[in-house]
C-alpha cells in the first residue's frame, strides 16, 4: 500500500525528499508500450512493402494495426483508465471518437457511393 | 496550518499522484482532455477530407510518387521514440526524481525538433518538385492534415521548453508536476495522431 502521507499539497509545496509518489522502480509499462509500437509500426509496414495481400485487405490490415496502436499509447502512456476520482475524461474521449469515427466513416462511404453503384 | 488552504487547492487524498493532489490540478486535467477530444473532431474532419480527395491529383504528383519510404519511417520512429521519453521523464517526476526528469524531457523536446526539421525538408522538398499546396486537391488536403499536425508539434516543443525552465526553476511540486503530466498528454496524443497520418496517408498512399 502506498503511503506516501504529509504531503501539503497547496498550490507550490514541493513533496518531501525521499518520497516517491511512485514505488515502481523500473518503467516496465513504457518499455513494453514502445516495443509493441515499434513491432505494430513494422508489421504494417512490412504489410505494404511486401504487397503479398490484395489492396483492400492490406488497407484494412494496417488500419487495424494504426488502432492497436492508439491503444498502446491510451492505456500505457496516457494513464487513460488510472482514476483519482472522476472517470468524466473517459466518457468526453469515448463521445469524441464516436463523432471522429462518424465523420470519417460517413464522408468516405457518401463520397464514394456513387463511384461504387455507377 | 503553514499553507493557506482553500477549496480548490485542498488535498483530495493524498495517496493520488502530485498533479491530481488538489482539486484544481484534477481539474485541469479533466479540462485538457475536453480539449483533446476537441482536438481529435478537429483531425477527424481533415483526415475525413483527405480521405475524400487523395485520389483528385489533376495531373499532378500521386501519392504513390511523393512519398519517400525511409524519410517517412525516419519521422515516425522519432515521434514514437519522443512519446516513449516524454512517459518516462513522467515515470521519473512520480518517483520525484527530478534530474532524471528533465533529462528525458529535454530527449523528448530533440527528438520533437528532429522531427519538426524533418517534415520542413520534406515538404520543401515537395514544394521545390511543384507539388504545392495549389497544385491539386490530393496537395491541399494532404499539407493541411500533416501541416496542422505539424503545427500542433512545433507549438508543443515551445510549450515543453517553457515548462523545462520552470522545472528546473520550481522544482517538481503540485503545480509543475500537472504541467507536466497535461504536456505528456498532449505529446502523446500527437504521436497517436502521427500514427494515422502514417497509415492513412504514407502507408495508404504507398499500396494503392
Amino acid at each position: 500500500m502506498t503511503t506516501h502521507s504529509d504531503v501539503h499539497a497547496t498550490q507550490d509545496t514541493a513533496i518531501a525528499p525521499g518520497q516517491p509518489i511512485n514505488h515502481e522502480k523500473f518503467p516496465w509499462k513504457h518499455i513494453v508500450g514502445y516495443v509493441l509500437s515499434l513491432v505494430l509500426t513494422f508489421a504494417a509496414l512490412g504489410l505494404v512493402l511486401s504487397s503479398a495481400l490484395p489492396l483492400t485487405a492490406v488497407i484494412v490490415s494496417i488500419v487495424i494495426l494504426a488502432v492497436l496502436q492508439l491503444l498502446v499509447q491510451l492505456f500505457l502512456f496516457m494513464h487513460l483508465t488510472e482514476r483519482h476520482g472522476s472517470a468524466t475524461h473517459i466518457l468526453t474521449l469515448s463521445f469524441a471518437f464516436f463523432v471522429a469515427i462518424t465523420v470519417v466513416a460517413g464522408s468516405a462511404w457518401i463520397m464514394t457511393f456513387r463511384s461504387s453503384v455507377a | 496550518m503553514a499553507y493557506p488552504i482553500d477549496a480548490h487547492h485542498a488535498p483530495v487524498d493524498p495517496s493520488v499522484p502530485l498533479e491530481y493532489s488538489t482539486e484544481d490540478g484534477s481539474l485541469k486535467i479533466l479540462g485538457f482532455w475536453i480539449f483533446l477530444a476537441a482536438d481529435i473532431v478537429l483531425f477527424s474532419c481533415l483526415f475525413a477530407t483527405y480521405i475524400v480527395l487523395h485520389n483528385n491529383t489533376y495531373g499532378g504528383p500521386t501519392a504513390q510518387q511523393l512519398f519517400d519510404v525511409p524519410g517517412f519511417v525516419a519521422e515516425t520512429l522519432l515521434l514514437l521514440t519522443s512519446s516513449f521519453t516524454c512517459g518516462l521523464a513522467i515515470f521519473e517526476m512520480h518517483r520525484n526524481r527530478l534530474q532524471p526528469m528533465i533529462g528525458w524531457w529535454i530527449v523528448t523536446i530533440l527528438l520533437g525538433m528532429g522531427f519538426v526539421a524533418m517534415e520542413i525538408s520534406e515538404f520543401a522538398k515537395y514544394v521545390g518538385e511543384g507539388a504545392n499546396i495549389t497544385r491539386s486537391a490530393f496537395l491541399s488536403a494532404f499539407f493541411i492534415l500533416v501541416g496542422t499536425h505539424g503545427t500542433h508539434v512545433t507549438i508543443g516543443i515551445f510549450w515543453m521548453i517553457a515548462l523545462l525552465i520552470q522545472f528546473i526553476r520550481y522544482g517538481i511540486t503540485a503545480v509543475t508536476a500537472r504541467k507536466a503530466f497535461v504536456a505528456s498528454l498532449y505529446w502523446h496524443f500527437l504521436d497517436a495522431v502521427w500514427i494515422f497520418i502514417f497509415t492513412v496517408v504514407y502507408l495508404s498512399g504507398k499500396v494503392s
